[in-house]
């Protein structure tokens, strides 16, 4: 039987390696994602017939409560609200991790048949302390993303040495766990610390850094997996932990990458730890008038153009215009004016947010464009138009050193013939800075909320 | 368990992240959600453990955390694989 369960094992290892590779390409990657189910699945039935498992209903009960839970959220969440799902699913990923650490800490306890060995306690230890800031961190990240949480950057005296000492205090813990395993108490402060310790690591980030914390909580919920395997010595989760782990510390790499900060720079909290720590709004504010137009105005300058390029952000999200968007690409397009779309790598709450939006609202994903491969074409473009994004279309990210945001990639927009720029108003973005965009010769502001704006525009240029 | 015990485990997961690694690159910046939540989906795989405890012979505390640590894996692995397909779902070329 151990034979059997083992193979079975390997075999859905296999099938997460394949699921996985299927999804580089849209085309494969739905039977890719059917794939690592179906090792899941596998993984699943073969652990009910190991030796050790002998009554049914608790497991039963379990997975009748979890499935319907978890079919309910698969379904109801709205795509704009896919960021806070996915914290949420990394949250319960940590949370299981966590409790079957602490299972088997009771298990050794209590049972003659398993005893304490060094090593095992060990992995107890990083299991629970992986598993608990994976747990609390995700449940943070989801309260912010929900806006129940502040989106601020919280700061407070102190903040890193107490996380640090926190952090020292579950180590020191973890010592004497294991000279000592039967001392109930200091396994169960390891994990409240370790709880402790989630919050206030996710609680400075700042909303837009949040692509950065759901990458890093996705990887931490691979390793808490990974953690549990060498807890109970089991290849499978060490295995397809390590594959998570592994994807979201990339993830994490390309979301820094995309701000261009260290990601020391963005656990530690905000933009303002970077570089100068005086206010650079002051001096480097730009001045003079913004051109302002209306939908009508805006219509007869599309109707001439013949290449339009559209930058979604944050706010197409926040404001639900993906379908709006759409409308307007769908005109554009009947009018013969090719329409595309460029995407920032940080666009929106979660890597990839943005293309998940548009490929709701029906766009083909061949129009979407990653910020390398169209940016040398904006001088070539006669509209870009930009929909609730702001700090990645910011110019001084190239020139002005003294900007927070200096040095990030950003996107071309300006070197465009016209910039139209649509926002509810003329305030400052994530990065707490001016954008000097606002006020080139070339820029026009088109204010107002993303979708009530766009579907104006539409209908101006239906008229048109 | 003996340190050669302990070392093959080490074994198979730094040999699993570089295969993640390899994989994870090739996956384009569109599918970035979809992976993220499918990934997600594959954590679940504590669901092993969690079975484990909460098939305990006897009922012990031990089976009530197993009991809770099944439902959040439970959720986490059917939650995450039918939300990445009906995203995947979605992604259609002109």
């Amino acid at each position: 039987m151990k034979i059997i369960i083992e193979i079975s094992y390997l075999v859905a290892s296999i099938l997460f390696i394949f699921g996985i590779k299927q999804l580089s390409s849209p085309k494969t990657a739905r039977k890719g994602n059917f794939l690592a189910a179906l090792g899941m699945f596998i993984a699943i039935v073969v652990t009910l017939l190991d030796q050790h498992v002998l009554t049914y209903e608790w497991i039963i009960i379990g997975f009748i409560i979890g499935g319907t839970t978890g079919t309910l959220m698969a379904f109801k969440t709205p795509m704009t609200g896919m960021p806070q799902m996915v914290g949420l699913l990394n949250g319960f990923g940590g949370g299981a991790s966590l409790l079957v650490a602490l299972s088997e800490f009771y298990k050794m306890k209590n049972f003659a048949q398993w005893s304490f060995a060094t090593s095992t306690n060990v992995t107890v230890t990083l299991s629970i302390l992986i598993g608990a800031v994976t747990f609390t961190g995700s449940l943070i990240a989801f309260g912010k993303l929900q806006g129940i949480v502040t989106g601020k950057v919280v700061k407070y005296p102190g903040q890193h040495p107490f996380n640090l000492f926190l952090l020292i205090a579950v180590v020191i813990a973890g010592v004497f766990f294991v000279v000592d395993p039967s001392l109930e108490w200091i396994i169960l402060t390891i994990t409240a610390v370790s709880l402790v310790l989630g919050i206030l690591l996710v609680l400075p980030i700042g909303g837009a850094d949040m692509p950065v914390a759901i990458s890093l909580l996705n990887s931490y919920s691979g390793l808490a997996a990974s953690a549990t395997g060498f807890v109970l010595q089991n290849n499978q989760l060490i295995i397809a932990g390590a594959l998570v782990g592994a994807s979201g510390i990339i993830l994490t790499m390309i979301m820094c990458k995309g701000m261009n900060r260290s990601l020391m720079n963005v656990v530690l909290g905000g933009w303002a730890s970077a570089g100068g720590s005086g206010p650079t709004a002051e001096g480097a504010s730009p001045k003079g008038d913004v051109k302002s137009v209306d939908s009508e105005e805006l219509a007869m300058i599309f109707d001439v153009a013949s290449k339009v390029v559209i930058v979604p952000g944050y706010g197409m999200a926040v404001a639900q215009a993906q379908h709006a968007v759409r409308d307007l690409m769908n005109v554009l397009e009947s009018k013969g004016i090719n329409v595309r779309y460029a995407i920032h790598p940080v666009a929106g709450r979660m890597p990839g947010h943005m293309n998940v939006l548009l490929a709701e609202a029906n766009v083909a994903y061949d129009k979407l464009y990653a910020m390398e491969d169209i940016n040398d074409d904006f001088p070539n473009v006669d509209i870009a138009l930009i929909i609730g994004a702001n700090d990645v279309v910011n110019p001084a990210a190239r020139h002005d050193q003294n900007s927070p945001i200096f040095g990030m990639p950003i996107l071309n927009v300006d070197y465009a013939k016209t910039v139209v720029i649509n926002k509810r108003s003329m305030n400052v973005g994530y990065a707490g800075i001016d954008n000097e965009l606002f006020f080139y010769p070339n820029a026009l502001m088109y204010f107002g909320d993303a979708r009530d704006a766009i579907v104006k525009l539409t209908h101006a240029l239906k008229e048109a | 368990m003996d340190a050669l015990g302990i070392l093959m485990l080490i074994y198979v997961f730094v040999l699993a992240i570089f295969v993640g690694f390899e994989l994870i690159t090739k996956v384009p910046p569109t599918l970035h959600t979809p992976l993220m939540s499918g990934s997600n989906a594959i954590s679940g795989i504590t669901i092993v453990g969690a079975i484990l405890s909460a098939g305990l012979e006897e009922f012990t505390i031990s089976t009530i955390l197993g009991l809770v640590a099944m439902v959040f894996a439970t959720i986490n692995v059917v939650g995450g694989f039918l939300v990445t397909d009906r995203m995947l779902k979605m992604f259609k070329k002109k």
